[in-house]
């Protein structure tokens, strides 16, 4: 990647591997929800849910082209971060350049980071030690990752930390989303209204479906 | 009225400069933003101090050369317009202004306000033109194009070139700017033919520049004095991957 030296080529693989992962939160979500259930259909469910995932061929692919996703995306962020700090040269003393954007816009750097050191932990915790560790089996003979998931969220702490990490991918998302098709070039300025509408509505239900699992779990169970 | 001013001063493109205060007691709040600095300047004159440069052209908002960042807006305060078309009237009496030049690797300050902003230039030479025979002007009716697809390029040949997209990018990106020349090609009928080219060219030379990308944060449009649109730049995106794909 470090050949691609063009920024629209580079943009426009930020946008697809972006939108791959927008994707991906949308099944990752679904899969997710059934967190929600009556505790007993639950645990079943979910555990089994997990074990037909972590033992299907197309699964496995589809997460491989995932993990070079992130790195993909990652990388290529770093590397336009870091190209532009080189360009905007020294700062002006009064700057008030602000007022013309938001926030979250220019700060999508930020908040990948913090989506980044989310996405290490959340995968120690869960994904590494359902692989790698010992769990003990519910009454199917599945792994029970749900008694996992229950336990890691009776501690406020750790419901905190989640939801400042999905607020932050919310936040990620409101920006990326329409940038996404922008940086692919939808020029069309009716769809330009449409998918901006779409990405905020996306923005807010990837937010709130994320952000309930753990209240929901802490207040509940 | 009373003007206090804060003017980035800057002997050459290797010194370093710094914010120099100044102060002035007659202001009218009917002079433009640039002839308070003729004011200024006539003052520095007098006392046999050296005068503030600053680029100036038209001083009727079509000529794109007299941008700065006043009270670090490109363009200052009002929306819409160039810094020759500001009046003192958008000021109070007594207000401190802090005066700059664009600041970004791709324009280097020349002396004090002025920049060298020949990397624009750069990216025209690469491809913002027509290539026809010169020669007596061609029966205007001769080539049929549709009242929105004229506007359309017209609003985006509006860019007078003056860098305040870049100025206020915190990526310090040409996008807007080359996206709005490569655009208004790409909408008239003489353009198209040299369409993929053209836009390969000036991509590849707006790269090689200083600049950064383009991140959609939309500030350039809303400093921009044409209000040129920031779907330009998808447009440009879209250009680009058609002539890439399509090759
Ligand atoms: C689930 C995780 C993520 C999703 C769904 C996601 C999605 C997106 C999308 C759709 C875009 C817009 C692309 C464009 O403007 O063309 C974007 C941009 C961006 N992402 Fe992510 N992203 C994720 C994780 C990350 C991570 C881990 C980082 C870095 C540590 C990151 C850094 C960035 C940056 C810096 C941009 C702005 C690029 C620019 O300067 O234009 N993202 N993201
Ligand atoms: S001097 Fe020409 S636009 Fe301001």
């Amino acid at each position: 990647m470090w050949f691609i030296k063009n920024a629209i080529t580079r943009k426009n693989l930020m946008a697809l591997t972006g939108l791959f992962l927008c994707f991906f939160l949308v099944i990752h979500l679904l899969g997710n929800l059934q967190l929600l259930l009556a505790p007993d259909k639950a645990q079943l469910q979910y555990n089994l849910y997990s074990d037909f995932l972590s033992n299907n061929i197309l699964i496995k692919i589809i997460s491989y082209v995932l993990y070079a996703s992130i790195l993909a995306h990652t990388i290529d962020s770093i590397y336009l971060t870091i190209k532009a700090k080189k360009a905007s040269g020294s700062p002006y003393v009064r700057d008030r350049r602000n007022r013309a954007s938001k926030w979250y816009a220019r700060q999508m750097m930020l908040l990948g980071t913090i989506v980044f050191a989310f996405l290490v932990i959340h995968l120690k915790n869960f994904w590494f030690t359902y692989k790698f560790g010992i769990l003990p089996a519910d009454a199917n003979g599945n792994k029970d990752l749900y008694g996992l998931v229950v336990n890691s969220f009776q501690d406020l702490w750790y419901v905190i930390f989640y939801s400042i990490a999905i607020l932050a991918l919310g936040f990620h998302l409101l920006h990326g989303f329409f940038s996404a098709f922008r940086s692919l070039g939808l020029y069309h300025p009716t769809y330009d209204k449409l998918v901006k509408s779409i990405g905020v509505l996306f923005a807010l239900a990837i937010t709130a479906g994320y952000v309930i699992i753990p209240f929901y779990i802490y207040l509940n169970l | 009225m009373k003007i206090h001013l804060k003017i980035w001063r800057q002997k050459d493109q290797k010194a370093k400069g710094k914010l120099e205060s100044y102060s002035l007691n007659e202001v009218d709040a009917k002079m433009s933003f640039l002839e308070m600095l003729d004011m200024l300047n006539l003052q520095l004159a007098k006392k046999g101090e050296r005068p503030v440069e600053f680029d100036h052209d038209c001083r009727e908002g079509i000529c794109g050369q007299c941008g700065v960042m006043i009270n670090g807006i490109a363009h200052g305060p009002l929306k819409k317009t160039t810094t020759c078309q500001l009046h003192m009237r958008s000021f109070k009496n007594g207000d401190t202004i802090y005066v700059e030049p664009f600041k970004s690797k791709a324009f280097p300050i020349i002396r004090d306000l002025k920049v060298d902003r020949s990397s624009f230039d750069e990216i025209i030479a690469a491809g913002g033109y027509i290539s026809v025979n010169t020669g007596q002007a061609p029966e205007a009716n001769s080539i049929p194009i549709t009242h929105e697809e004229a506007e359309s390029a017209f609003n985006s040949a509006a860019c007078i070139g003056c860098g305040a997209c870049v100025a206020t990018c915190k990526n310090a990106s040409a996008a807007l700017f080359t996206s709005a020349k490569i655009t208004q090609f790409a909408n008239l009928p003489q353009g198209k033919k040299e369409s993929k080219q053209r836009t390969v060219n000036m991509v590849n030379r707006m790269e090689e520049l200083d600049f950064g990308h383009c991140t959609n944060t939309e500030a350039c449009q809303v400093e921009c004095p044409q209000d040129i649109s920031v779907l330009n730049i998808a447009r440009m995106n879209y250009e680009y991957n058609k002539a890439k794909l399509t090759k």
